[in-house]
């Protein structure tokens, strides 16, 4: 990760004691004075150097686990050398507008990142008392996030995709379209974005670059890659790496900064593989038991901190294996986040662009960030009312399925209409990028099809000042 | 701590939270020791021979083979006295705000700082003169920690005898209050904190019954499915369901004296959404902000996973401590699954063999031992006063449960049920479409019997209304099986009227907003007035309808509109209006008999 920068080391030990190779794990025996969590060098008999860290220490066996592949190490000639630290990142402020790989060395053919500072990529917890409440509204220009489920800044929110689902599309549609709205109006704030791509394709993550360029956005950006064909291993890393640039951003020069993780199902899936090389006892689906702990040490690296102008908002991409929400990586995530933005295949099919199914989809920072001062009064009880009413819809949709529509009542086909007018309207607004008022104004019109007295979840006085008569 | 050192021994193991260690000379079972040269809390989990296996409670990384241990001697304390009240602290105590200011805003390892400040000066009222012979227990004195709670300085476990010296006035936790002499002529000093070992729960006289329900605010607990002041409850739901809000709601409007509120595991943003807003919402009746009556824990899902365990048992040892001074006490833990799987990631690290889903066998028995800490208590040393009351002190509990994928099957949420006499189940179906709280009132359950409180304290017919409420609900759930199978047509008029009334239950009762001023907290006495008001809607048109009215002119009654805003109204003059309403139901109902009675005369 600093082959160019070695950081200064009080003790450098070097060990030819290697007994097995297993996966991407290597046995050494006989060390002393090894620290758990190290970060080690080993050395192949071509010399070429691989990273790794100290995973157990049980007397005097260390078990490391190797970022690349274990190919052509062998027993007798390969060297281990313990660098005495955790592994750290190079970070500074000149990362923006550069492209690294996932270990965070430069490829874009530039010169390598001077580093302001080495910070641990593990990072540290937030103190929680030191956390501020996040609850400024960012705009991102889709009716069905913005008016249902909106995003705060220093929020951690998961799109929920699927194979052949336009997640990615959606998620750098985000990144270029998002700003901050608040009392006084549009703001013009430092802001960088930093993406990280987990075991994507090359076709996708060249999407997101286009994506960036093309909205200007790549000067701000600093790009972290891990490709499909890239070592398993180093995805574990990989988030990590672009979580500690990120806080440092943040933190030491105050940029506000836009994390796009994707695919983290990738990631759970290399954290599966090294659990079973370590002959871990599974949890559920092979995944191992700490996987929420290991999560949660992704997401929570998001929020903004008493005195620090800067923030870190993630928006974190996962595919649902077979569209499965209740599979452990939505699940796990889903209750580390806050909240989930959750994509439908037959939305999808019907040509509904961006295909949002807003019933599973919740963001639980909406309240703070909503309403008087932020957005509009009324937000809060328009979108409970959508909701209730496209929940209605849709179950009668199902009814009519069965024994037509002969037997609805008037209302009944007023809800039924209404949830139809609001897939097609409201969710299905293609590439467009509207304002939180002309999302909420074309509430209103979808709601007015429907008399005032079933507006339940609507105060009466808002009803008046809103509803065009 | 430092002169309290025993023995040391050496790191010879490591991995993640799991340290073993050789060479201690004397070293117990649950001992507390200080790992490394960086001090990291942990404590003894196993004993083998010469090996000692340590549950560490801060990050292992950088900790280094053959680094020394230090063996406190003691088990892992909570510190109890003045001082708690409105504080923040992570899962081995450390005030996190004072943290803060030390460190800056991101947690470093193996920091000590005391739990309670011991600078600061405390207004101590004796309750007892010297001469007075006191047992543990009993009230020596009494200073005013916050605007709303006043701390009783109780003579700790161990002590007794004659009050040689008892002090007054301006006081800090250094200074003494009082001096006891025991039976064999030997004094001791006595201060205004104490430790107490979060593992043992603290004695009490006797266990009293559960006769009064915790009063909640929220309609469809207080109604449906109350939970007793001693009581435990369980909150399973999969995520987006509402467990948080729900807990968080519990914590600012629930009945109660104190609230000790620990986040296990979860959000730190949600953390920070209640030490933000705390401070700032008041008490309904004092005015008094709520921060004053509520302890916060906090070990996030980020911060050191074996802390989650000994962030459980630190709150509520928190909370037993204020029901011996006489206080209702609510605890509120969020989640247990999150401790569950602290325990499962700890057990196979030591290489148990595993329970049900790679569970330790002894989690059931671990669940249990800490809900029946949850409880109504005659408090030690609380003598009766002149009334003949003896002290007495609850400790609710209230534990969030996360089942993966929703499942209800999970080991934790079986476990947890078998114990807890409550049962909330969240719902997704509910939740999706937002009716909150989505409760789900065909599967929850409040075994507590406390229809005797009810019949004395609210009115007569609370319990019949609550019957029949659940049995509409019940009704509704067979009949939408119909419903979907042939459609309403196949329904009689009767029953149609039923699916109208069991919506109404459902949106304009059971609904209620967590957020919406009004309707964020609802009395009892408004709760059981709501309920009335809708079944004499139903008993007033069923009525109609066997007189021959039709459902379509019931439907659009105007009264209907009314029953829909009474949640919006303020609940001052609440029982006023709502005996209006039922006039009001009684006179348009008469008048559409009446008016169809016209047109049959006339036909």
């Amino acid at each position: 990760m600093h082959e160019d920068e070695p950081i200064k080391r009080l003790v450098t030990k070097e060990f030819r004691t290697v007994s097995q190779i297993r996966g991407p794990l290597i046995f050494v025996e006989r060390v002393s004075d090894v620290a758990y969590d190290e970060m080690v060098e080993v050395i192949d008999p071509a010399g070429r150097t691989r990273v790794g860290r100290v995973l157990e220490i049980d007397n005097n066996i260390a078990v490391i686990q190797l970022f690349l592949s274990t190919e052509g190490l062998d027993i007798t000639r390969t060297r281990v050398r313990f660098s005495g630290d955790v592994i750290r990142l190079n970070v500074s402020h000149s990362m923006l507008g550069r492209i690294l790989d996932g270990l965070g060395n430069p490829i874009d053919g530039g010169p390598a990142i001077l580093p302001e500072k080495l910070e641990d990529i593990n990072g540290k917890p937030l103190n929680p008392a030191v956390r501020i409440e996040p609850s400024e509204f960012i705009q991102t220009g889709i009716s069905s996030i913005d008016g249902l489920n909106s995003l705060a800044r220093g929020q951690k929110l998961p799109i929920f995709s699927g194979s052949g689902l336009p997640g990615n599309e959606l998620a750098a549609q985000i990144a270029s379209q998002a700003r901050v709205i608040s009392g006084s109006g549009d703001q013009d704030e430092p802001f960088a974005v930093v993406f990280a791509a987990i075991g994507i394709t090359h076709r996708e993550s060249s999407y997101f670059i286009d994506q960036f360029r093309s909205s200007g956005a790549l000067e701000r950006t600093v790009v972290f890659l891990n490709h499909a064909d890239d070592p398993t291993i180093e995805r574990i890393i990989t988030p990590r790496a672009a979580l500690t640039a990120a806080e440092y951003l943040a933190y030491e020069h105050g940029l506000h900064v836009l994390v796009i993780m994707t695919d983290i199902t990738n990631y759970c899936e290399a954290l599966r593989e090294l659990s079973v090389a370590r002959e871990e006892l599974p949890a559920r689906r092979g995944y191992p038991g700490y996987m929420y702990s290991d999560l949660a040490s992704l997401y929570e690296r998001a929020g903004r901190i008493e005195g620090h102008p800067g923030s870190v908002t993630q928006l974190i991409l996962l595919s649902m294996p077979d569209d499965d929400i209740t599979h452990p990586i939505p699940d796990l995530t889903g209750y580390i986040t806050e909240g989930q933005i959750v994509l439908n295949r037959s939305l999808n099919q019907k040509g509904v662009y961006p295909p949002i199914d807003v019933l599973p989809s919740l963001s639980r920072l909406m309240n703070a960030a909503i309403g008087e001062g932020h957005t509009r009064e009324d937000h809060r009880s328009v979108a409970d009312q959508i909701y209730a009413f496209y929940a209605e819809g849709r179950d009668l949709e199902k009814l009519v399925t069965i024994i037509g529509e002969g037997s609805l009542s008037e209302q009944d086909r007023r809800v039924l209409d209404f949830a139809k007018r609001f897939e097609k309207e409201y969710v299905g607004q293609g590439h467009s990028n509207r304002t939180i008022q002309e999302t909420l104004d074309l509430s209103w019109d979808l709601l007015s099809t429907i008399p005032a007295q079933y507006l339940k979840r609507i105060p009466e006085e808002y009803i008046r000042r809103y509803l065009r008569k | 701590m430092d002169n309290n050192i025993k023995h040391n021994g050496r790191v010879n193991r490591i991995a993640g939270p799991v340290v073993g260690a050789t060479g201690f000379q004397e070293i117990r079972l649950h001992d507390m020791v200080l790992v490394g040269e960086e001090k990291l809390v942990g404590e003894v989990i196993r004993l083998n021979a010469d090996q000692v296996t340590i549950q560490v409670y801060e990050d292992t990384s950088g900790l280094r083979m053959g680094e020394p241990i230090f063996n406190t001697g003691e088990p892992l304390v909570a510190n109890l006295g003045p001082g708690l009240m409105g504080q923040i602290f992570d899962g081995l105590q450390r005030p996190l705000t004072t943290l803060a200011k030390k460190e800056g805003g991101f947690l470093g390892r193996g920091i000590s700082e005391s739990p309670l400040s011991m600078d600061k000066v405390w207004e101590f009222t004796p309750a007892v003169k010297e001469g007075d012979l006191v047992t543990p227990g009993v009230i020596l004195g009494t200073i005013p920690e916050t605007q709303s709670i006043e701390h009783r300085v109780m003579l700790p476990n161990g002590m007794s005898g004659r009050v040689v010296e008892i002090r007054s006035g301006s006081l800090t936790l250094k200074d003494h209050v009082a001096v006891i002499e025991n039976d064999q002529k030997e004094t001791q000093k006595v201060f205004m904190a104490n430790n107490w070992p979060v593992r043992m729960a603290r004695p009490y006289r006797k266990r009293l019954d559960l006769n009064e329900p915790l009063v909640t605010g929220k309609r469809v607990i207080d109604l449906l499915f109350p939970i007793p002041k001693g009581g435990s409850a369980i909150i399973p739901g999969g995520f987006g369901t509402g467990k948080t809000v729900i807990q968080q709601s519990l914590a600012r409007w629930s009945e109660v004296d104190v609230v000790v509120y620990v986040g296990c595991g979860e959000r730190g943003n949600e953390m920070a959404e209640v030490l933000n807003e705390l401070p700032k919402l008041e008490d309904r009746s004092s005015g008094i902000p709520l921060i004053n009556r509520t302890v916060l824990i906090a070990n996030t899902s980020n911060m050191p996973v074996a802390a989650r365990e000994a962030s459980i048992y630190l709150g509520i040892t928190i909370g037993e401590y204020y029901r011996d001074m006489g206080y209702d006490v609510l605890m509120l833990a969020d989640s247990t699954s999150r401790w569950g799987e602290a325990l499962r990631e700890v057990s196979s690290r030591l290489e148990e063999i595993p329970g049900e889903e790679g569970y330790p066998a002894y989690l059931a028995s671990r669940l249990a031992e800490f809900y029946e800490r949850a409880g109504h208590v005659s408090c030690l040393g609380g003598k009766a006063d002149a009334s003949g009351k003896e002290r007495d002190g609850s400790i609710s509990l209230v534990g969030a449960v996360s089942p993966p994928g929703g499942d209800f099957s999970d080991p934790i949420t079986q476990s947890s049920m078998r114990i807890a006499g409550v049962f909330w189940a969240l719902d997704y179906e509910l939740s999706r479409r937002r009716h909150f709280p989505a409760i789900n009132w065909t599967k929850s359950f409040s075994l507590v019997d406390l229809s005797h409180w009810y019949l004395e304290e609210v009115a007569d017919d609370f319990v019949v209304l609550m019957q029949e409420t659940q049995s509409i609900l019940g009704r509704e759930h067979e009949l939408q099986q119909v419903v979907q199978l042939i459609g309403q047509d196949a329904l009689s008029e009767l029953e149609r009227e039923t699916l109208l009334v069991s919506r109404i239950l459902r949106e304009d009762l059971l609904q209620q907003s967590a957020t919406f001023g009004v309707d964020a907290f609802c009395p009892l006495v408004k709760s059981y007035w709501m309920m009335k008001v809708i079944l004499h809607f139903h008993e007033a048109a069923q009525q109609a309808l066997q007189k021959g009215v039709s459902l379509q002119d019931l439907e659009n009654a105007q009264v209907l509109q009314k029953i829909a805003r009474m949640k919006e109204q303020k609940s001052e003059t609440i029982v006023e209006r709502l005996q209006y309403l039922l006039e009001d139901i009684d006179t348009e109902i008469n008048r559409i008999s009446e008016k169809l009675e016209r047109s049959n005369a006339r036909g």
